[in-house]
């Protein structure tokens, strides 16, 4: 499935973040291509939000590289907040604003960060809410949506400064089970439309279903990688194939 | 059903524990064997209803003063909260300043702030500086005002969870845009009881104008009452305080009622 191509979106090369004397990071290696989906996977405190969060360069990092496109970036940039635009991150605890409606929600970026003008930013908002499914949403507020709705104004959020590279944060792990279902639809359809993607899940069978490749993520170190379907069925390292015996016994 | 009677009972227990209360107070008040001369040197109607022109119109003088100082102390407040919130390192004597500023400033007590600034500063004779009293009165209250209004603002700030930050920032947002379209709206709804009820002190202390030999409500009522040392107009002054203070007081209580309970609303 991945298509190789000489340029990867984002890259990371020997990263290393610590938080004090803990080291949450340890040197992480990897790249995705373009329309690439890449699930990485572990345990809570595995450091998946961590790699998220250097990844959107919103926190520094200590060591190592991120490359966008091939250029090396940094949140320490003077223009971080510029190239912040290229990566769209979606959390697991929604974060939506609340004293906006839903349409406000989206189309901020793109009127504030992007300067794109009011019309402008709100035809881009209704247009990704429609997509998604949420046109009769748009100007309703956020605490009177529903977790799933509320997680898809997110991922419409993030779509709206059309990034290069979407990172997705565990989330669904805040939705009740039969919410899960309408936000993995619209991640697929996303998938389905060439999205690059990187998203941290507890949802083995979605990842199987919807990487090209998986990362097995243990202490802060990339234990594993490589296809979905050999990751997730024929793990080769013994840690791999403990951390999925562990979850599907659950 | 069993709800409504009860409060309906209860309305009616705490009527007649009130008119009790008065009852007796005025019962003991009543009984001073001076009682009739207080009531002639302080609560005299006709002397009352003669100095309410006069006291109303010097009023005029506390409404501008509270009016215009509001409106500065608004944005100055909240220039000062931000300047406390600053993180970057480069920027630490401007957060050292507002602290000084307002820990100074609310430390002091205000009838001394307005003695240095009203008499002191026009008594250096620098030109240019107005010597206007009212003008000094306006900045006194306007500088102590602000370090307790930033205070109030950097509450509301600090309690916007910082992961609503950090979503603006992961759309692209500058620091400064995330506080203007993010954090500063949520705030400022959440301050707006404590930021009146900062204004309604502020509304009270308009009266230390007169210090300043500005002819305000209280002032005018001195000059009344030293024409035969009769005290009402300055309850003619409490009064008309009260009537402006009143529905305010009234109206942050409802603010913070109908937060209280939109916060419960949350938490269903």
């Amino acid at each position: 499935m991945a298509k190789r191509r000489a340029t990867p979106v984002i890259e990371f090369r020997g990263m290393r973040k610590s938080y004090g004397s803990a080291t949450v990071l340890h040197g992480i290696d990897l790249a995705l291509a373009e329309h690439e989906v890449v699930c990485l996977i572990g345990a809570s405190g595995s450091g998946k939000s961590t790699l998220l969060r250097c990844a959107d360069l919103l926190e520094p990092i200590d060591a190592g590289s991120i490359l966008l496109d091939g250029i090396p970036v940094s949140a320490e940039d003077r223009d971080a907040d510029v190239k912040r635009r290229a990566l769209g991150i979606v959390f697991q605890g929604f974060n939506l604003f609340p004293h906006m409606s839903v349409v406000e929600n989206v189309a901020l970026a793109p009127r504030v960060a992007l300067g794109l003008s009011h019309d402008e930013a709100d035809g881009r908002a209704r247009t990704l809410l429609a997509q998604l499914g949420l046109a009769k949403k748009a100007d309703a507020y956020p605490d009177s949506l529903s977790g799933g709705q509320q997680q898809r104004v997110a991922i419409a959020r993030a779509l709206a400064t059309e990034p290069r590279v979407l990172l997705l944060d565990e989330i669904t792990s805040a939705l009740d089970p039969v919410l899960v279902a309408e936000v993995l639809e619209t991640l697929r359809a996303l998938a389905k439309s060439g999205m690059t993607m990187l998203i941290a899940t507890h949802e083995m069978s979605f990842a199987a279903d919807v990487a090209d490749r998986v990362a097995y993520l243990e202490g802060g170190k990339l234990v594993e990688i490589g296809s979905a379907k050999q990751v997730l069925r024929k793990p080769k390292d013994a840690r791999t194939k403990e951390f999925l015996r562990r979850v599907r016994s659950r | 059903m069993a709800a409504p009677r009860r409060s309906r009972k209860g309305t009616l227990v705490a009527a007649i524990s009130t008119i009790v209360a008065c009852i007796a107070v005025a019962a003991v008040v009543g009984s001073s064997a001076a009682w009739p001369e207080v009531q002639h040197a302080f609560f005299n109607g006709e002397r009352f209803a003669n100095a309410l022109p006069s006291v109303w119109g010097a009023f005029a003088i506390n409404v501008q003063l509270f009016v215009f100082a509001e409106l500065l102390i608004l944005p100055i407040g909240l220039l000062i909260a931000l300047a406390r919130s600053v993180q970057a390192p480069a920027l630490a004597p401007l957060r050292l300043f507002a602290m000084v500023y307002v820990d100074f400033f609310r430390g002091v007590p205000s009838i001394l702030v307005i003695y240095l600034l009203g008499f002191g500063v026009p008594a250096l004779q620098i030109p240019g500086l107005p010597k206007d009293p009212f003008f000094w009165a306006l900045v006194t209250l306007v500088l102590i005002y602000s370090a307790y209004v930033s205070e109030v603002y950097r509450a509301g700030l600090e309690s916007i969870h910082p992961s609503q930050e950090r979503a603006a920032r992961a759309l692209g947002l500058s620091r400064i845009q995330s506080l203007r379209h993010v954090v500063i709206p949520q705030a400022f709804r959440r301050v707006i009881p404590p930021l009146l009820n900062d204004f309604i002190g502020l509304q009270k202390d308009t009266a230390l104008v007169s210090i300043l030999g500005v002819v305000d409500a209280f002032r005018r009522a001195q000059i009344l009452k030293a024409a035969d040392f009769n005290f009402t107009p300055l309850m003619t002054t409490a009064v008309i305080f009260l009537v402006i203070t009143f529905p305010m007081t009234r109206f942050v209580d409802w603010l913070a009622a109908r937060d209280r309970a939109a916060q419960l609303g949350e938490q269903r």
